[in-house]
């Protein structure tokens, strides 16, 4: 069900020659992996961490890469069809968190939440995930749309523009101050199990994140593989032209492609809000290059790439730190070292096809 | 046309302006423009208002015009969309008024109101809105009518008000204008008053109107001579102005202006990375950033090093270190293209950041304390820590470094960097080194940001990680695009326009990241060659204007 455009299936061109640049390349790599590996095994030997503390992390990992897996899927389903990265969609997750927020937030001021927790959290997630297509769709129609022709930097360059637009507008419109979320009482129980001889707690809401993901991205699946609309986008993203021939309205399958895309990115910023308790205008900027590092990984333009490229990043941010015994606070640093490392010895991804020069 | 079609024109248009100008004013710009007088009790606030009319009058117009010629349905249109504007903003004060909104909406207060209402009653001032909206639309289309001349010199009469009027503060303040005023014995108030800025916009006028009055010289060859003898001119008469401006300023805008010319050092690199060689780097910063780091660390007696070294011997330090971690960034990215390397870099930029930021490097570059006692550079015994000084030294680097690029532009490797960012493929079969290219533009255009750094903590005396955020990057490569990409010129006139005015109209600080925003949407949109686009590039993005193109190039 890749959704990669049928010119980018080509093999790959003949190998650049960049023959001692490549051989620089091998040993750094394996620089790294000697180190990594190391690391892994220094961090083994110690035993410091039993294993309620791996088990933690990856849910932790998992949940955190249920986010990054739903954002990163808007990224991987607008670079299918349009070729372009839509910078901006990292912002449209921030604005799901964001209404979100003032929902339940006005719930809780109202004693609403209180007396009505299912609906309320119901209410907010239809609110968050719905307005964020109607800026991703407008994103579209006035800033992608009338670009579609243009030199490949053009789009970008427009794109990293409306990302601070948007940033900076929910800003003014709303506030410096950070949000945060009321806490949701059903939600912040947990379930306690033993895992060797010590007991370790399942937040009730890590479950909720990952089931929610698991609806969603099903959801998608079916719309994708099953409905008239997932085929046409198929359709598109295979060629344009010939779609447009066979009466397909490419100009609606893009928007609903935008639109779907920000929906799936609205539902992960309601989650983020529910689990980091706090959203700023900021909020998306690293949720966004992380959702894109996750969209590369996969192999962008696919979508189970996508799904499985979150969940891993999520993972490996979860565990690395603690794997290779260094400070959390190089999390971000690990992550976008992966993205390096991964755009030099597999720009395709892991479930991606092998792209000519021109397309990756 | 119909006149259904002309109201419904006016209607949409009405509506677009409207939602425009209610997110101008609920993001607060109208109240705190409220308090920027431009003339007498004119303020900067009561412009935005006017102009939404003016806005919608246009929009409106503009889409008639295309299917009725018709001066009535203009106005008709022009009128119905300067109406629904007006009634929006009504509504909008209205509700603003009567119902609490600040927990959402921040700026939803009742300084919004009376910046809306002028203080007169709420009723009245809704009246008022819609009203002012209609007759400022209509006076829109009908400002057509007048002839075109007359026109341009009025308009460009107005918008010398508004910009002395609002730079009016910052004009009086300096040295020069002091020194003028104390020979002429006159005071100056804090606003332009009213009947100076009726008679500046009289005199503006009516010189710009006679101006476009002289007959133009007829033969190409004559006006090829003009031009000649007016760029030599322009060239002397800048120079000297460039070499006297400190002095003509005062020590704040000498700041200022070391500030600006910081960013044309960057924008000059980024050009090279961005503009010639068309590699889309989001993570400048970084090079800037290792710069800083490089001049802290071998000339501060306070570093982990302690070597104390002069500004000199570290200047070449901090380039070799930028040039260095320009091509280590190089090599890495050398396959990829555009869009994914945006991102690449992205990431450098801020792992660059949070590795200045992070424990683990804290023993040697300080972490969030960053290093201090950054010696200020010596020239010959005289230290360079003054301003007005450090100013030359920055404009003596920005010389050099376009002059390197000028060079650069038409030599050997400027043409394979323009080739390589129209078509690697292409190039390649023509026998460019892709490799070595592109790592000479990175590494060139780091060592620029390199010495740009070095300067940076020269001046600043101490570093912190928070100076080198992404907010850096973004602003350079903002001013290269607004400017022009790959147009020298193009990037010092962004560098003044996106740097200086922030410092100038304080309260625009706070709309600054929003105006980048929203400036390269805008510039992507309209004209994405810049504002003083290079030649080049204009032809390549303008194809039906090419002949003219073709010319300016033939050149």
């Amino acid at each position: 069900m890749a959704v990669v455009s049928r010119e980018a299936r080509v093999s790959r061109a003949p190998a650049v020659k960049l023959s001692l640049n490549r051989i620089m390349l091998w040993v750094v790599g394996l620089g790294v992996t000697a180190l990594v590996v190391w690391r892994i095994a220094g961090t083994a030997a110690l035993g410091l961490y039993g294993p309620d503390v791996w088990l933690m992390q990856t849910l932790n990992g998992l949940v955190q890469g249920s986010m990054y897996a739903l954002v990163a899927l808007g990224y991987t389903m607008v670079y299918g069809i349009l070729l372009m990265i839509n910078f901006a969609h990292g912002e449209i997750f921030m604005i799901g968190a964001m209404s979100g927020y003032f929902v339940l937030n006005g719930f809780h001021q109202s004693g609403f939440l209180a007396s009505n927790p299912v609906p309320a959290l119901l209410i907010t997630f239809i609110v968050g995930m719905g307005v964020p297509p109607i800026v991703g769709v407008l994103l579209e129609r006035i800033a992608y749309r009338p670009l579609r022709r243009a030199p490949r930097l053009v789009p970008l360059i427009c794109a990293i523009g409306a990302s601070f637009f948007l940033q900076q507008a929910v800003r003014l419109l709303f506030g410096i101050r950070t949000k945060v979320y009321p806490t949701v009482a059903v939600l912040s129980g947990s379930w306690t199990i033993t895992v060797g001889e010590r007991e370790m707690r399942i937040q009730h809401m890590s479950v909720l994140i990952i089931v929610i993901t698991i609806v969603l991205m099903v959801a998608l699946y079916l719309l994708v593989r099953k409905t008239k609309i997932g085929k046409a986008m198929r359709a598109v993203a295979e060629d344009k032209e010939a779609a447009a021939l066979m009466g397909i309205d490419v100009d609606q399958v893009i928007m609903v492609t935008f639109a779907i895309g920000a929906i799936l990115a609205g539902a992960a910023g309601v989650m983020w809000g529910l689990w980091y308790k706090q959203v700023i205008h900021t909020v998306g900027f690293i949720p966004g290059i992380k959702a894109f590092t996750a969209a590369v990984l996969g192999g962008i333009g696919n979508i189970p790439g996508a799904m499985l490229g979150g969940l891993f990043l999520g993972f490996v941010e979860a565990i690395a730190p603690t794997a290779l015994d260094i400070s959390t606070q190089l999390k971000d640093v690990i992550s976008f070292g992966l993205l390096v490392i991964v755009l030099i010895f597999r720009p395709s991804g892991i479930l991606g096809e092998v792209l000519t020069g021109k397309k990756a | 046309m119909n006149l259904l079609s002309v109201v419904r024109a006016g209607i949409r248009s009405g509506l677009i302006v409207g939602v425009i100008a209610i997110f101008i004013v609920l993001i607060g710009m109208v109240q705190t423009f409220a308090k920027r007088y431009l003339t007498g009790e004119i303020t900067l606030g009561m412009v935005i208002l006017l102009a939404f009319g003016l806005v919608a009058g246009v929009l409106a117009a503009r889409q008639v015009a295309k299917s009725s010629p018709r001066l009535g349905h203009k106005v008709l249109a022009a009128a119905i969309s300067g109406l629904i504007t007006g009634v929006m903003l009504a509504a909008l004060l209205l509700v603003v008024s009567q119902v609490s909104l600040r927990d959402v909406l921040v700026n939803a207060t009742p300084e919004m109101v009376a910046a809306l209402s002028f203080g007169l009653p709420l009723s009245g001032a809704a009246v008022m809105l819609m009203g002012m909206s209609v007759a400022t639309a209509v006076i829109a289309v009908l400002y057509g009518l007048v002839p075109p001349r007359l026109r341009r010199a009025l308009l460009e009469g107005i918008m010398a008000v508004i910009l002395i009027g609002l730079f009016w503060e910052a004009i009086i303040g300096l040295d020069v204008s002091r020194l003028v005023m104390n020979f002429l014995g006159v005071k100056a108030g804090k606003v332009l008053p009213l009947p100076g800025g009726i008679g500046l916009l009289g005199v503006v006028s009516l010189v710009t109107y006679l101006l476009r009055m002289r007959p133009r010289p007829e033969t190409a060859v004559v006006r090829q001579r003009h031009r000649t003898a007016w760029r030599y001119v322009s060239l002397v008469l800048i120079a000297g102005a460039m070499a006297a401006l400190p002095f003509a300023v005062g020590l704040f805008w000498s700041q200022t202006l070391t500030t600006i010319g910081l960013f044309t050092l960057m924008g000059l690199g980024l050009n090279i990375v961005v503009g010639m060689a068309g590699l889309l780097d989001l993570g400048y910063v970084a090079f800037y950033a290792i710069g800083a780091y490089a001049m802290a660390l071998f000339s501060s007696p306070a570093s982990s090093l302690g070597l104390g070294l002069p500004f000199w011997v570290a200047l070449p330090i901090a380039l070799v270190f930028a040039a260095i971690s320009g091509i280590l960034l190089g090599i890495p990215v050398l396959r990829l293209r555009g869009d994914y390397l945006a991102i690449v870099t992205l990431g450098f930029g801020e792992i660059i950041r949070v590795l200045a930021l992070s424990d683990v490097l804290k023993p040697y570059i300080g972490g969030p304390q960053g290093i201090m006692e950054t010696p200020p550079p010596y020239f010959f015994g005289t230290q360079l820590s003054d301003p007005r000084y450090l100013y030359y030294l920055i404009l003596a680097a920005c010389l050099v470094v376009v002059f390197i690029s000028l060079r650069l532009n038409d030599s050997r490797i400027g043409r394979a960097w323009i080739a390589v960012r129209e078509d690697e493929d292409v190039a390649q079969a023509m026998g460019i080194n892709l490799v070595a290219a592109k790592l000479m533009a990175f590494a060139i255009g780091a060592s620029f940001a390199g010495v740009g750094g070095a300067i940076f903590a020269a001046r600043q005396g101490a570093i912190f990680p928070m100076d080198f955020t992404l907010f850096v990057s973004i602003n350079v490569l903002c001013l290269i695009i607004i400017g022009g990409m790959g147009s020298i010129p193009g990037v010092i006139t962004g560098a003044f326009f996106l740097i200086g005015l922030p410092e100038v109209l304080r309260e625009v600080d706070e709309y600054r990241i929003l105006a980048y925003g929203a400036g390269l949407v805008i510039m992507m949109l309209v004209r994405p060659e810049g504002l003083i686009p290079s030649a080049r590039r204009r032809l390549e993005l303008r194809e039906e204007e090419a002949e003219e193109g073709v010319a300016d190039v033939a050149r």
